[in-house]
């Protein structure tokens, strides 16, 4: 591992509760029986004659329902995650329900032991794989259901495929004891139990009987070799209902006898309201209602349009922002926090950086990364229904039970009173972690008991009041001696988005925000002196997780740095970050993306090309990105993207993501921002916050790695490459050295 | 009362003349293919037919929709067989979905005027309906499989 020491990173992200021991899914007995140890939500809600296994398969006489642990935020893990337990049961697409989970503690992510244990995901040494079988049986005890961080296939890769193995082995095991028919001699396929003499018995008819045996845990799932869905270009099953108009996201449902409402709220973000003048708006066609919520007013009216167009008309009073009214204080006290007192934490610290930097002719520069909105297309909403009993909530969200928690709050239930349905959403990005959705629909299903409300948030609305990517600012120094990188002082000042996300969440952490280190000490080339520092600014605007979180800004940050360094030593980009990594998985991966792009160094006649690396939530991923200087503006002609995620569960879905990833990390680099004027931000529809339009999008060219011995998630990773590996080609291109986003500031794109 | 034909079948409803199509055909009809996603026809998850032309739904009002004919993509000919759809569905485009059936509607409209686009042609009439998930370069492919799907069939 050479330099990959280990660096205390942080204990916990969820406290630091003393873990002794731990249970790793060491073996496939062991893995049934951890996920047995919280328990089966499915089995209080049991149909007659029904059986359950686990948390992931029902069926009754009828049908056969697998669950999905996982919000489908439009990564296609509804398909993904339930695949996995079809291959498991030899089941076919079309002969089982899907079903998204309800809260529980069963649906613990295991996923997050490697992104939260405190090592470098290249570092698999036993004492890091130690802490991450440590971590692992404190997430099953805090029984965190969550979706983010990628982590849905690393979370239910071995699980899932556990849970089919067990129903499988159970059915046979029912089939055998119906039958007299030895187990051994009995097989499945297809949804059928199998006797010798070829008689075959449906899943669904063995139910019952299922039900009263106990599950065989002693289960070893299939070999990868005699896989029939996993790793082969699949159809993901939401594909045909989506095409079709027919699937239902959340704004879609409808509950009998609703009424619709929409919400102005504080656009100065968490402060309240002072007063309000809604005589326009009670005048207003098909209003019913206008109503005083914590930070805001709602109004409740026959057709979401009449809600949005009333509550626009009603003149509010504001309390003002906590945090600077205008842009340049924001940045005033970011520029500020690069100090002893806003320390977040040296995370990592190879050689004697200080003396390194002392003699010879360093590298400085500064770079920022604004504030950006998540603005998923399908905007805030929810159905929420509150009786005696409690609250009802329809919403599409990634954290079932800071539902369940949040709602409760705010008003004055508890949480187990809130009885929560997951939706398909129209995406998320990191949007669907945040609550100002739930918290306000509770509050007006409240003061509508017993009639269900459709809340939609307006466009501008959304924008409003979407907590956005953290605003950061990086001040890096470095050494260049005999053409080589000998010392690199990354020093960063961020907003914090995932503490800020934990305390919104109601489980505050007191450590360092871990997501800043993202991109920033996971750093993998050869340098002898290094050191990686966070400083977390305070008083600015809340911000939050965006899709790759702290690499989305540190990544820019870090990967345009060190181009400086590799210019300013005189080396070939692509040569010499493959020279330098330290790590063979990820050379590796560096060597196939110069095979893959053909790289050959400089271009000429205006065009040129740009390289970048990071790793993310533990998946290296390499882009290269090539444009052309026209007399217009920059055009990006072409990417290739490599990515290492130890195994393709969905060859088609997997360049999707790539894809998609790629072009939301391009498309904010070049026109994205959120700025603050009088409290709130400027910027209310995607007008003014477009991101990527089709004419713009290059061609990109994906290729999967199964070289890391881990399988890793990849709905995050190719996004913090993209922006530095743009900014290096335009430097290669023009010369010209971008290093703050949005890069449409200083360059013009065609 | 304001009559309006949609997918063929005639609907009355009691709505202001201003109100958008959109919000007549997803909250008084329950026809809910055609998204909200904006409401200032920046980005076309709203598209529907009205007398075979693609057109953001958020911006046409109701009062002047009365006796057009407006078609969803729940009321296409020939849905299951559709070559669009189909292009769709092999080039599995969709992420989150949420923007599909506008962009399937506007390519719908665009294979209509011109039956072979070129990738000029497919940027500028596309460049209207906005995917956050990126699905650009499938959507691109899906249109050039239809094209030449449509071409086979005549």
């Amino acid at each position: 591992m050479g330099d990959l020491q280990r660096i205390s990173r942080r204990a916990f992200v969820f406290g630091s509760a003393a873990v002794a021991g731990g249970i790793a899914f060491g073996s496939y007995s062991g893995a049934a029986a951890t996920m047995a140890a919280n328990g089966n939500p499915l089995a209080a809600s049991l149909g007659p004659n029904s059986v359950t296994f686990n948390p992931w398969v029902e069926i009754s006489p009828e049908k056969i329902t697998l669950i999905a642990q996982h919000a489908d935020i439009g990564q296609g893990v509804g398909s993904a995650q339930v695949i996995l337990i079809a291959e498991e049961m030899d089941l076919d697409p079309g002969q089982f329900e899907i079903r998204f989970a309800g809260p529980s503690p069963a649906y613990f992510n295991t996923g997050f032991k490697d992104e939260f244990a405190p090592f470098l995901a290249a570092d698999q040494s036993p004492a890091a794989e130690e802490a991450r079988a440590a971590t692992l049986e404190y997430l099953r005890k805090t029984g965190l259901q969550m979706t983010g961080g990628s982590s849905t296939i690393p979370d239910t890769y071995e699980k899932c495929r556990v849970a089919g193995a067990v129903a499988r082995e159970t059915l046979k095991a029912t089939a055998a004891k119906r039958s007299g028919v030895a187990m051994a001699d009995i097989r499945t396929q297809s949804g059928d139990v199998i006797l010798p003499d070829g008689t075959k018995i449906p899943y669904v008819h063995l139910a019952a009987e299922a039900a009263t045996i106990p599950p065989v845990l002693d289960v070893k799932p299939r070999e990868a070799s005699t896989w029939r869905l996993v790793g082969k270009p699949m159809m993901r099953l939401d594909i045909k209902s989506k095409v079709m108009g027919e699937l239902k996201f959340g704004i879609d449902q409808k509950v009998d006898g609703m009424l619709y409402a929409s919400v102005k709220l504080n656009p100065a973000k968490g402060q309240p309201l002072q007063s309000y003048d809604a005589s326009k708006a009670l005048k207003m066609p098909g209003v019913k209602k206008v109503l005083e919520i914590k930070n805001g007013v709602a109004v409740i009216a026959t057709n979401s349009w009449y809600a949005m167009k009333a509550v626009a008309a009603i003149d509010c009073k504001w309390a003002p922002s906590t945090y600077p009214a205008e842009q340049a204080g924001h940045w005033k006290v970011l520029e500020n926090s690069f100090k002893p007192e806003f320390l977040g934490k040296e995370w990592r610290k190879i050689g004697d950086v200080d003396a390194a930097l002392k003699t010879g002719k360093l590298v400085e520069a500064e770079y920022r990364a604004p504030y950006v909105a998540h603005q998923p297309l399908e905007p805030l909403n929810g159905i929420g229904l509150v009786t005696d009993k409690g609250m009802e909530i329809r919403v599409g969200h990634q954290s079932p039970q800071f539902v369940q928690s949040v709602a409760a709050k705010a008003i004055g239930l508890k949480p187990e009173q809130v009885t929560f349905h997951n939706q398909w959403t129209g995406g998320s990005f990191g949007h669907r972690l945040e609550y100002e959705n739930v918290r306000v629909l509770a509050e007006i299903a409240n003061q509508m008991k017993g009639t269900p409300i459709k809340l939609v948030f307006s466009r501008e609305e959304d924008f409003i009041q979407d907590i956005p990517r953290q605003i950061a600012i990086a001040r890096h120094k470095g050494k260049v001696e005999n053409g080589k990188i000998v010392a690199a002082d990354l020093k960063l000042a961020s907003t914090a988005p995932l503490n800020g996300l934990l305390e919104r969440s109601g489980v505050p952490s007191k450590d360092p925000d871990a997501q800043l280190a993202a991109g920033h000490w996971n750093v993998y080339y050869d340098i002898p002196n290094f050191r990686a520092t966070t400083y977390e600014a305070r008083g600015l605007s809340p911000s939050t997780t965006w899709r790759s979180v702290g690499a989305s800004t540190a990544g820019f940050f870090t990967e345009s740095f060190i181009d400086e360094m590799i210019h300013a030593a005189g080396l070939d980009p692509m040569k010499a970050r493959i020279e330098m990594c330290a790590i063979p998985t990820y050379r590796r991966l560096l060597e196939t993306l110069a095979e893959m792009s053909d790289w050959k160094g400089p271009l000429g006649n205006g065009k040129g090309r740009g390289v970048a690396f990071v790793e993310a939530f533990g998946t290296p991923t390499a882009e290269v990105v090539e444009v052309t200087a026209t007399d217009k503006g920059i055009r990006i002609d072409k990417v290739w993207v490599a990515v290492d995620v130890g195994k393709v569960v969905d060859p088609v879905n997997f360049e999707n993501q790539v894809q998609g990833g790629v072009i939301w990390g391009l498309g904010h680099a070049i026109n994205c921002e959120l700025t603050y004027a009088k409290g709130g931000v400027q910027q209310t529809n995607y007008n003014h916050h477009e991101a990527m339009r089709i004419y713009q999008c290059p061609v990109i060219e994906v290729r999967g790695l199964e070289n890391d011995p881990k399988v890793r998630g990849v709905g995050e990773p190719p996004v913090p490459p993209a922006a530095p590996a743009l900014a290096n080609a335009i430097f290669a291109a023009t010369g010209k050295r971008i290093r703050e986003m949005p890069f449409n500031k200083f360059i013009d794109f065609v | 009362m304001i009559e309006l034909t949609v997918n063929g079948t005639r609907h009355e409803v009691d709505v202001v003349p201003g109100m958008p199509l959109l919000w007549v055909l997803r909250d008084e009809l329950g026809i809910t293919s055609p998204k909200y996603g904006c409401g200032v026809a920046q980005c076309g998850a709203c598209t529907v037919h009205i007398d075979g032309k693609a057109v953001r739904s958020c911006q046409s009002r109701i009062g002047d929709v009365a006796n057009k004919s407006v078609v969803t993509i729940e009321g296409l000919d020939n849905r299951d067989q559709h070559p669009v759809l189909q292009a769709w569905i092999e080039h599995q485009v969709p992420q989150c979905g949420y923007c599909q059936t506008g962009q399937i509607m506007q390519a719908i409209s665009l294979l209509q005027r011109i039956p072979k686009p070129t990738e000029e042609q497919i940027n500028e009439v596309m460049s209207g309906n906005l995917c956050r998930c990126g699905t650009y370069p499938r959507i691109r492919a899906a249109i050039h499989a239809a094209a030449a799907r449509k071409m086979a069939e005549k």
